[in-house]
């Protein structure tokens, strides 16, 4: 489970999160919504700690991430993967070498274990023979799923996805969604997506936090997000033209 | 101007805490002295046996007087290879091709969340990328000097006796005549020195690029332009402190 507590950052004067709370449980897919430039991605390196907030805690089961010792905090940096938005693949690597990187790094594993643990990986993520191939030789999506490949190598608690479907084709996105939602329950992982595609939104939706201009308005789940009467949501939820007729289909 | 240089020494002091272990940083040493040192021989041979052979040309041919030997001109091209053209002005070729290569690196890692991706790892970014740069341009610059000190010479050696303007045995006297060995080691020092600037510099440039596509290709511009001008001032303070 992760929780945050009244995190708020500005970057020079402008203040991009106001005391956003919330709490992400376990097995669970918990999507962070909101309109671009609302501070999505902000909370998402808050909670990585990549940016540094000036307010407020962000606790793993518990642990505290921004105090405590170093090794502490290399502990908690271990169990976590991360689905950046463009992959964030090493160029100069193969699609191999980019997830066993995680295995070299951190771990005293044995060569042949390491192996087949990406193997397992690529199997895992439909790449499977795509181990030798540049990241510049792959498609958008595959890049993506090489980038969720890496980020549960390491058999993560925690998994964090920065706008998965940015870039991809609808039918794509749906698979991206799926695979990370059986990699959920799989794993019985605490999933962070930060997004504002509605099709994840309503498919994956566990739990939903809408932010607004820094502030968290609003939080449910898919079930009860097209009943809100939050105006701020209303606008971003039903901008999308298929719902707004669905409703409106509804409500007469 | 203060501040940069204080985020500079940060950074500096950012490249030695958190290291990962010596296995890791002897492979990415090996591979950045063959992105570094190896890759760049061809350039330092074209350019040092061209200006050791312009230096000779030039140097006979404002030697107008009878009364100076002609040996006095492998004289001068000896000792301004070994002082000047065999360290500064290969680092400031170095600083363009190798400068540029490590801020564009850098700063693409930057902008495409290479270095988020490693720091939410556990792994300090500036250490694991930026130390075997370092460690591989003060180990593989000086090398680079010696084959330009050399290569130099023998520009001059070879654009002296094919147009006749010095016969070998005069050359060959003229670069031992008077020899201090110690210059070598100067150009050996100056080369370390400017390795370590060149690296730092750009590395700094290129690992706080913050934008897309043109600010990479403006933290490279800006790379070189601050390595070519701290090789400089360094070169200048060098000289004092040295000869």
């Amino acid at each position: 489970m992760i929780e945050i507590k009244n995190i708020s950052k500005s970057f020079n004067d402008r203040q991009v999160l106001d005391n956003v709370s919330g709490v992400f449980k376990k097995g669970q897919t918990s999507l962070v919504i909101g309109a671009s430039g609302t501070g999505k991605s902000v909370l998402l390196k808050c909670m990585l700690d990549l940016v540094r907030p000036e307010n407020g805690a962000t606790l793993y089961d518990g642990r505290d991430f921004y105090i405590g010792e170093e090794e502490d905090k290399k502990n908690i940096r271990r169990e976590m993967g991360v689905l950046f938005q463009g992959g964030a693949l090493f160029d100069s690597q193969t699609v191999h070498q980019n997830i066993q990187f995680p295995l070299d790094m951190l771990t005293e594993m044995p060569e042949k274990e390491k192996k087949e643990r990406v193997e397992f990986c690529l199997q895992r993520v439909g790449l499977e023979g795509t181990g030798n191939r540049m990241p510049s030789e792959i498609s958008g999506g595959m890049k993506k799923r090489v980038g969720i490949a890496r980020a549960i190598v390491m058999n993560p608690k925690y998994l964090f996805c920065d706008e998965p479907n940015s870039g991809l084709d609808p039918l794509t996105s749906i698979k991206i969604d799926e695979l990370i939602k059986e990699i959920t329950e799989e794993y019985n992982t605490t999933t962070v997506i930060i997004t504002h595609d509605m099709n994840s939104v309503l498919s994956i939706g566990d739990y939903i936090m809408f932010l607004y201009k820094g502030k968290k308005l609003w939080e449910g789940n898919s079930q009860t997000i097209l009943d809100t009467t939050v105006p701020e949501l209303e606008e971003f939820v039903f901008s999308n033209r298929a719902l707004k007729q669905m409703r409106d289909d509804k409500r007469h | 101007m203060l501040s940069v240089v204080g985020r500079y020494l940060i950074f500096l002091g950012k490249l030695f805490t958190r290291r990962e272990t010596l296995r890791v940083y002897w492979n990415r040493f090996l591979d950045e002295c063959l992105a570094i040192g190896i890759s760049s021989i061809f350039i330092v041979a074209i350019v040092a046996v061209f200006i050791g052979a312009v230096t000779c040309v030039q140097t006979r041919a404002n030697l107008v007087s009878p009364l100076v030997p002609v040996y006095i001109v492998s004289n001068i091209v000896r000792d301004m290879t070994l002082l000047e053209l065999s360290s500064t002005f290969m680092c400031v070729v170095l600083a363009g091709k190798v400068g540029s290569n490590i801020a564009g690196e850098l700063g693409t890692m930057k902008i495409t969340e290479q270095i988020d991706a490693l720091e939410v790892m556990g792994i300090n970014s500036a250490s694991y990328l930026v130390l075997p740069k370092l460690l591989a341009s003060v180990f593989t610059f000086p090398l680079l000097a010696i084959i330009s000190g050399f290569l130099g010479i023998f520009g001059g050696y070879l654009a002296g006796t094919l147009t006749g303007i010095i016969t070998p045995e005069d050359y060959i006297y003229g670069i031992r005549y008077s020899f201090v060995p110690f210059n070598v080691f100067i150009a050996i020092i100056k080369a370390f020195v400017f390795g370590f600037l060149i690296s730092t510099i750009s590395a700094f440039k290129g690992y706080y690029t913050r934008g897309g596509a043109l600010e990479v290709g403006q933290a490279s511009t800006s790379a070189v332009t601050n390595s070519c001008i701290a090789v400089l001032i360094a070169d200048y303070l060098l000289a004092e402190l040295l000869t």
